[in-house]
């Protein structure tokens, strides 16, 4: 099974708008950055199969098989 | 007196008559300028009851202390009025270059009153203010009458109304430099109630500055915050307020449909992303802005580049159409800002139209001609927007905007609008907090009164649950506040993205030669709140309309991250009553009143 990585804004330089990975068992969002090289402090919001939440803690949660992430830099507007 | 320039300009357009009249320093350092003293100004003057186009209600343009010194963004104006649209205070702000101009010409405010016999526009260089005809320049579309006023007054920063504002539609925007918009509460059709189609600006006075040094000081500290902060010096520099599109939608809080839905699945082809990659050919900053938000941009219909569509407007003639082709959103922002109308309520009341002709209310024999009010109809978005502005067939009923359209097939609730002005580009659903700002905005439904996306989507200052109602009350009055706060100043409200209450104290105290505090300044935001509000109430605008859509309240979001939520307005507005001050009935306290020195 692949889980889908939703990349946007500047996180896509270099990486493109998704990037699909093989599902390992008890991967967590942590996991997943770490791969992309992308740090916690670059992110500013970060949704785990549709759910969103303080960073620290959306790091933590585990992902489904066929799951999703969206992971977000700072950005804003209005 | 420093900072302001200590001149009020006033222009009878009944009697002809142009005076200027010294502006009162301690009134203005009370309501900052802008909003605040903009208001305060209208409600010593104009009786809240005034029919809105009558000649006995005022129309004033104001802008802050901060407006045309070297701070960051300082070169915004304010439109204060009675709203046609909401019958509330309606205080519009644009950016661009006009505010700042107002300034070197040597006044903190114009107050227009009465009614011309004939279309006219006012031109100011200095103490130079002349009443001139515009029937030349009547029916014409923006950047036409713009680059008429131009070769007229070279120099001139042009402030003009659309052929929406000159026919009175509760949804015209006031244009300044062809394509920035005082857009909301339907300040332009005030002004052509007036018989009044531009204002041309031109001076090369400067404000006197307290402390020079001192500002020049906080004024790197605060660009560099600015420069420094990963969104004010690189989301929007980069990707514009397009940006939001993806981050929003992913929230399952885009509304589709007319909110009938929250997640687009084809949302990216109007996301910021899309827009920079394929449809930029410039930032379009304005007056002494290091963040630089503004689009240039080109299409196929637009070849040489025109001013390009913020993230409100994407969404409106997207989404919330059931769309999602940029060609057709440049093209519809291009005909909003030509014809004078807000892009907000103009796309929503097409979305409120396509869902009253879904649902049958609005009929096939009552449409003169075949372009179908339908959902996903791209064909329908700008024919039907041209006829609205020229109040053309149909389009004369679209001109009054949602709420008036749905309630006269006898349906309000199909209109997503609070206090009659549609709401923005956030369903409630998905952001508590948002929810009560919606509900409670003294202008009806508006995101620039308090913009809680910010904490609960966007982790601006610091992420807040967004489904929680816990501690909402709180942060939807401080951000109301200062927001009260940053519109009175005449600074953008994208500062507030790096800077905090205490960077406003110290640039202002360095203009002004004040010492106030960020608490101080805080209150004097609460204080032009309240005098908002209580405006809003001697106008007939009572507490129980501080509340949101049926829709909203009742129906489950039934798709997307945000699915089964509604807006928990009951539990959350009464402990924003209190937070306020307020009695449980939603008025001000005399008791709060006083110590806000109101009373």
């Amino acid at each position: 099974m692949a889980i889908t990585v939703k990349l946007f804004a500047t996180f896509r330089v270099g990486r493109g708008k998704i990037v699909e990975m093989d599902y390992v068992p008890g991967m967590t969002a942590q996991t997943v950055i770490d791969s992309l090289g992308i740090t916690a402090p670059e992110i500013a919001a970060l949704i785990v199969d549709g759910v969103d939440g303080k960073v620290e803690n959306m790091l933590k949660v585990a992902i489904k098989e066929d799951g999703y992430l969206a992971i977000f830099p700072p950005v804003a507007g209005g | 007196m420093f900072g302001y320039m200590g001149k009020i300009l006033r222009v009878n357009l009944t009697t002809g008559s142009i005076t200027t009249e010294a502006l009162d320093f301690e009134l203005a350092k009370k309501y900052i300028g802008g909003r605040g003293l903009g208001t305060k100004l209208y409600l010593d003057e104009v009786d809240p009851q005034v029919d809105p186009f009558a000649a006995e209600n005022k129309i004033i343009y104001i802008n802050g202390p901060l407006s045309g010194t070297a701070t960051p963004t300082g070169g915004r104006y304010m439109v204060v009025t009675k709203s046609p649209l909401t019958g509330t205070i309606a205080s519009s702000n644009s950016g661009g270059e006009w505010g700042a101009f107002l300034k070197y010409a040597g006044y903190d405010a114009i107050i227009v009153e009465g009614k011309a016999s004939l279309p006219v526009y006012i031109n100011i260089v200095e103490d130079q203010v002349e009443i001139l005809p515009a029937l030349d320049l009547w029916g014409k579309y923006t950047s036409e009458a713009s680059a008429m006023l131009r070769e007229k007054h070279p120099e001139s920063k042009v402030l003009t109304i659309g052929p929406a504002g000159e026919k009175l539609s509760q949804m015209a925007a006031v244009m300044n430099e062809d394509d920035r918009a005082a857009g909301r509460s339907g300040v332009g059709a005030v002004m052509g109630s007036k018989n009044l189609k531009a204002i041309t600006v031109f001076g090369k006075q400067k404000p006197v500055i307290a402390n020079p040094d001192g500002l020049k000081t906080v004024t790197k500290e605060c660009r560099g915050l600015i420069k420094e902060n990963g969104v004010t010096g690189g989301g929007l520099p980069t990707y514009g307020t397009a940006v939001l599109v993806n981050i929003i939608n992913e929230h399952g809080i885009y509304p589709t449909n007319n909110f009938q839905g929250g997640y687009d699945p084809g949302a990216e082809a109007v996301s910021g992303e899309t827009l920079t990659e394929e449809y930029l050919i410039k930032r379009s900053p304005c007056h002494h802005c290091p963040i630089g938000c503004g689009r240039f941009v080109k299409s196929k219909k637009h070849p040489d580049g025109i001013g390009g569509p913020e993230y409100e407007t994407l969404w409106v003639f997207a989404g919330d159409l059931g769309i999602n082709n940029m060609e057709i959103v440049i093209d519809a922002n291009y005909w909003c800002n030509e014809l004078g109308l807000d892009t907000i309520s103009a796309g929503a009341t097409l979305a409120a139209a396509m869902e009253l002709y879904q649902r049958g209310f609005i009929t096939d024999e009552e449409l003169d001609d075949d372009i179908k009010l339908e959902f996903g109809n791209e064909e329908a978005v700008v024919h039907w927007l041209m006829k609205m502005g020229n109040r053309e067939g149909f389009g004369d009923m679209l001109a009054r905007g949602s709420y008036r359209l749905a309630d006269y097939y006898g349906v309000p609730e199909y209109s997503m609008s609070v206090k009659k002005q549609d709401l923005p580009a956030y369903d409630p659903r998905g952001v508590q907090g948002q929810a009560l700002q919606y509900a409670t905005s003294n202008r009806g439904g508006c995101h620039v009164r308090g913009y809680l996306i910010s904490p609960e989507i966007l982790a601006l200052p610091e992420k807040l649950e967004r489904f929680d109602l816990e501690g909402k009350p709180v942060w939807v009055k401080i951000f109301q506040d200062l927001t009260a706060v940053i519109d009175s100043l005449g600074l953008c409200l994208f500062t507030s993205f790096a800077l905090g209450a205490q960077q406003y104290a110290d640039m202002v105290n360095e203009v002004l030669g004040t010492e106030w505090s960020a608490e101080e300044l805080l209150m004097a935001g609460e204080r032009i709140w309240n005098i908002e509000k209580l405006f809003n109430l001697e106008a007939g605008i009572m507490p129980e309309e501080d509340t949101l859509p049926p829709r909203f309240l009742e129906e489950e979001m039934p798709e997307g991250p945000t699915k089964g939520w509604v807006a928990k307005l009951d539990e959350l507005l009464p402990l924003y009553y209190k937070e306020r001050g307020w009695d449980e009935d939603g008025i001000p306290t005399e008791e709060r009143l006083e110590e806000l020195g109101i009373l």
